[in-house]
């Protein structure tokens, strides 16, 4: 096991990345690492690019992480995944949601939004661990595009016991817990569809 | 039971086991959150007052009155509340008084990244500095106890990483001073600053930070954490952190107290270590007072003056200068992304402040704006902002301007928060001194750009309680604006027309452009997207100059022009029909009209 875990989230202003990093946070905690998180998220509300830092570990100083050192990334849009490709750490994992936002830079034409292959080669040089998911057709699927970041959060968890980063200890029941605890009542069963959904898209039940 | 708790929250948290009796202040990022959660926990009172200087002296209000009070306000604020925060280091007051900082390293949204501990030194006040949530929760008591023991305001300073970031706190029990119920202190040698009276309180508070420096030498939160001999550490702040993690070897003096500092410490701590440096984000406050006693210091010859900290600057700095080795270097992925298009904030679809630079920018007049979520419209396509520095400025500089003889007519825009807040003294110096100043106020009803707070305009308090509206348009004709009118904010024509005539005008004039913010939630209940119909539409591109983030090209070209045709994001739209206004070829939908009816009823019983 790593001495300290390194996520980064990143995404646009409304896509969920705040509760997932909330979530994520707290199922470190539960799981009995020293935890912190830090929210990058000046005008996101503004449509701005919206970045998030979680940290686990047996003693956790920063509660950011420094560029380089990302060995988790949680990326909820194409273009800001690769925006952030250059923080992670070599060979570090990667999940990437493959929702599109286009930013007005783009729609106007000013500037190219990159190629699906853009994408794919640049992840490629960095890292072989990388995992790209629909997030939005499999919410859409369950019938809330809201829970895309359950999804995510689902196929995380996944990944993380199949790499055996920080896996140890840590049950699907443990994070479906501590999701409920932040989800309204009544959609307790929604999320828990979404997180299991999310772990089936990446291979694992 | 460890809790996660942001260091906004952590503070509200520390306020309510402390029993702060008045907490006032104006939102700013990265402070708003603070009040926020203060206002969930039962039986307090707490307010947004219109602006810092008057939280300020609220809080001041109390504290005289026997109660612990305390004001809140992001970094800029404390310039505005200045010359309060001066008088209350001058007479002291009765019970706790405790005013908190927020300041913003990297300015992510802000003006500028002032480093308000200057204000602490400028002000004889000490100055408390917490390292995470836990330290945040718990120097609010701490910093009530100095205050009391003292006879001083406090300075507790926050940073965005503090007041942002999310770490373990174990709570605490509410413990409330035993108020005695004693009458408003009627003593005029210590409350009433008048010459004769302040000349006799300055040796005192000269005497007091004496006396404060020689406390923190014993102060629990200035903290030696002995190491290796080779590297002595002074730090502060969140910069402790990386200084804990970049350098795990280090003796580190971590300062809880930043002003006055704990002179024997630090010169003991100079002595027993062969190299001392200081890791303090933004000025080199510490480094300079260090030097100051004589012993010799490194700092910001090694870390950065500007912008944020985080790991890799400190490691990177250290390195660069020398002070680890190149090993300690982590590589950066070596991969070509090529040109990534910028995600800038924009204004929301829907935003009713669309409308107004949108004819501002067709009128090319200059728009000395303000701050807020209009800030934005700086950029193309709206292009509709030259000047933003402060709040309440724009004001100030358009009559300025105009009385320079600047050859156009000047706009000034403001939001309704702004205006309360310092927009009003201005407006009475355009009506005063006489200048044809165009003053338009964009009144979306609430604090729209730290995320929704009531203001004085909204006739609901931080409590949530129903209170009197202060009303635009009476307020202005009273301060003796003779031109003025009020118009809906999506109203393209109303606003065109009336600005058209106001430009012309030799007498100040004031448009008040009333719409709510869009993103409100019963707002959001009536959004309903509109549509193009393709068959119309001739890619006229006129719509696209609104800025709309919800207005996209369309794949589909007409065929005459070549041009590609608008389409309009469903997700994203809300029906302002701004878009719908301007289209010369009616090829945008307006709102359905059953809709407009039922609206309309909503808005009369409310």
């Amino acid at each position: 096991m790593l001495e300290t875990i390194n996520f980064l989230l990143c995404g646009v202003g409304g896509q969920g990345t705040i509760l997932a990093s909330d979530v994520l946070v707290n199922v470190g905690l539960a799981a009995g690492f020293q935890a912190k998180q830090a929210e990058v998220h000046g005008m996101s509300q503004r449509g701005g690019s919206v970045t998030s830092h979680v940290r686990w570990g047996k003693v956790v100083y920063s509660p950011l992480i420094g560029a380089g050192e990302a060995n988790v990334l949680l990326a909820f849009e194409k273009l800001e995944a690769l925006r952030s490709l250059k923080s992670m750490r070599l060979g570090a994992l990667a999940l990437v949601n493959l929702q599109v936002i286009e930013p007005l830079t783009a729609i106007s034409g000013d500037q190219a939004y990159p190629s699906d292959e853009t994408l794919r080669k640049a992840f490629a040089q960095v890292t072989s661990h990388v995992e790209y998911i629909n997030g939005e057709e499999i919410a859409g699927s369950l019938g809330n595009l809201k829970v895309a970041n359950v999804v995510l959060l689902g196929a995380l968890s996944a990944l993380l016991e199949s790499g055996g980063q920080a896996g140890v200890g840590l049950t699907p029941e443990a994070w479906l817990k501590v999701i409920a605890e932040r989800v309204p009542p009544k959609h307790i069963e929604l999320n828990r569809k979404a997180f299991q959904a999310g772990r089936e898209a990446v291979g694992k039940k | 039971m460890i809790k996660m708790l942001s260091g906004n929250e952590a503070v509200a948290r520390g306020m309510w086991e402390a029993g702060v009796a008045v907490a006032s202040a104006y939102p700013g990022t990265p402070s708003t959150e603070i009040l926020e959660n203060y206002a969930l926990f039962p039986n307090v009172y707490t307010e947004w007052a219109p602006n810092e200087k008057v939280a300020v002296d609220v809080a001041i209000g109390a504290a005289y009155a026997g109660r612990r009070g305390m004001a809140v306000m992001k970094h800029v604020g404390l310039n505005v509340a200045a010359d309060s925060f001066m008088y209350a280091s001058m007479t002291g007051q009765e019970a706790g008084l405790v005013i908190v900082t927020a300041d913003d390293p990297a300015m992510h949204s802000s003006q500028n990244e002032q480093d308000n501990r200057a204000f602490a030194k400028f002000g004889r006040v000490p100055c408390l500095e917490p390292s995470d949530s836990q330290e945040a929760k718990d120097m609010v008591r701490t910093a009530f106890e100095l205050s009391e023991r003292f006879d001083t305001p406090v300075l507790l300073r926050l940073t965005t990483r503090i007041c942002h970031s999310a770490t373990g706190v174990e709570l605490g029990e509410r413990n409330t001073p035993t108020a005695e119920s004693k009458p408003f202190p009627r003593n005029p040698a210590k409350y009433v600053m008048v010459p004769g009276n302040a000349v006799k309180r300055h040796p005192v508070i000269e005497q007091r930070i004496r006396d404060i420096a020689l406390f923190a030498e014993a102060f629990p939160y200035n903290r030696l954490e002995p190491g290796n001999h080779s590297l002595g550490i002074l730090t502060c702040g969140v910069a402790y952190q990386y200084a804990r993690e970049v350098f795990p070897q280090a003796s580190i003096l971590r300062l809880g107290m930043t002003w006055p500092l704990p002179e024997k410490m630090i010169r003991k701590f100079a002595q027993s270590v062969e190299r001392l440096i200081v890791i303090e984000e933004l000025d080199p406050f510490i480094e300079e007072a260090v030097r100051l006693m004589g012993i010799a210091v490194e700092g910001k010859s090694i870390f950065p003056i500007t912008g944020e900290f985080d790991p890799r600057v400190v490691r990177e700095s250290a390195i660069t200068t020398g002070l680890l080795p190149e090993s300690a270097h982590v590589p950066l992925p070596d991969v070509e992304t090529g040109p990534l298009p910028g995600r800038p904030p924009v204004l929301c679809s829907g935003c009713p402040h669309r409308t107004t630079f949108y004819i501002l920018n067709k009128l090319k007049v200059p728009v000395n704006g303000d701050i807020g979520c209009y800030t934005l419209a700086l950029t193309p396509p709206l292009s509709a902002i030259h000047t933003c520095g402060c709040m309440g400025a724009g004001i100030g500089v358009a009559h300025g301007a105009a009385k320079a003889g600047s050859p156009e007519h000047h706009v000034a825009v403001i939001g309704d928060s702004t205006f309360f807040h310092t927009g009003i003294p201005a407006l009475v110096n355009v009506v005063y001194n006489n200048s044809p100043v165009t003053t338009v106020i964009l009144d979306n009803r609430i604090t729209g750009m730290t995320g929704h707070q009531e203001n004085p305009g909204t006739g609901r308090t931080l409590l949530g309680q129903e209170t009197t509206r202060v009303e635009l348009e009476p307020l202005v004709r009273a301060l003796g604006v003779q031109h003025v009118q009020s118009v809906a904010g999506y109203d393209v024509k109303a606003i065109e027309k009336a600005l058209k005539e106001y430009i012309k005008l030799d007498e100040p004039s004031v448009l008040i452009a009333v719409e709510p913010c869009a993103l409100m939630p019963e707002v959001r209940k009536r959004w309903i997207p509109l549509e193009v119909l393709a068959d119309k539409c001739n890619g006229c591109t006129l719509c696209f100059r609104i800025g709309c983030p919800a207005i996209l090209k369309s794949e589909e070209l007409d065929e005459k022009t070549q041009r590609p045709k608008a389409l309009i994001d469903a997700s994203l739209c809300t029906g302002c029909e701004v878009c719908a206004e301007i289209c010369p070829r009616l090829a945008i939908t307006f709102r359905p009209a059953e809709v407009e009816e039922v609206e309309m009823e909503g808005n009369v019983s409310c």
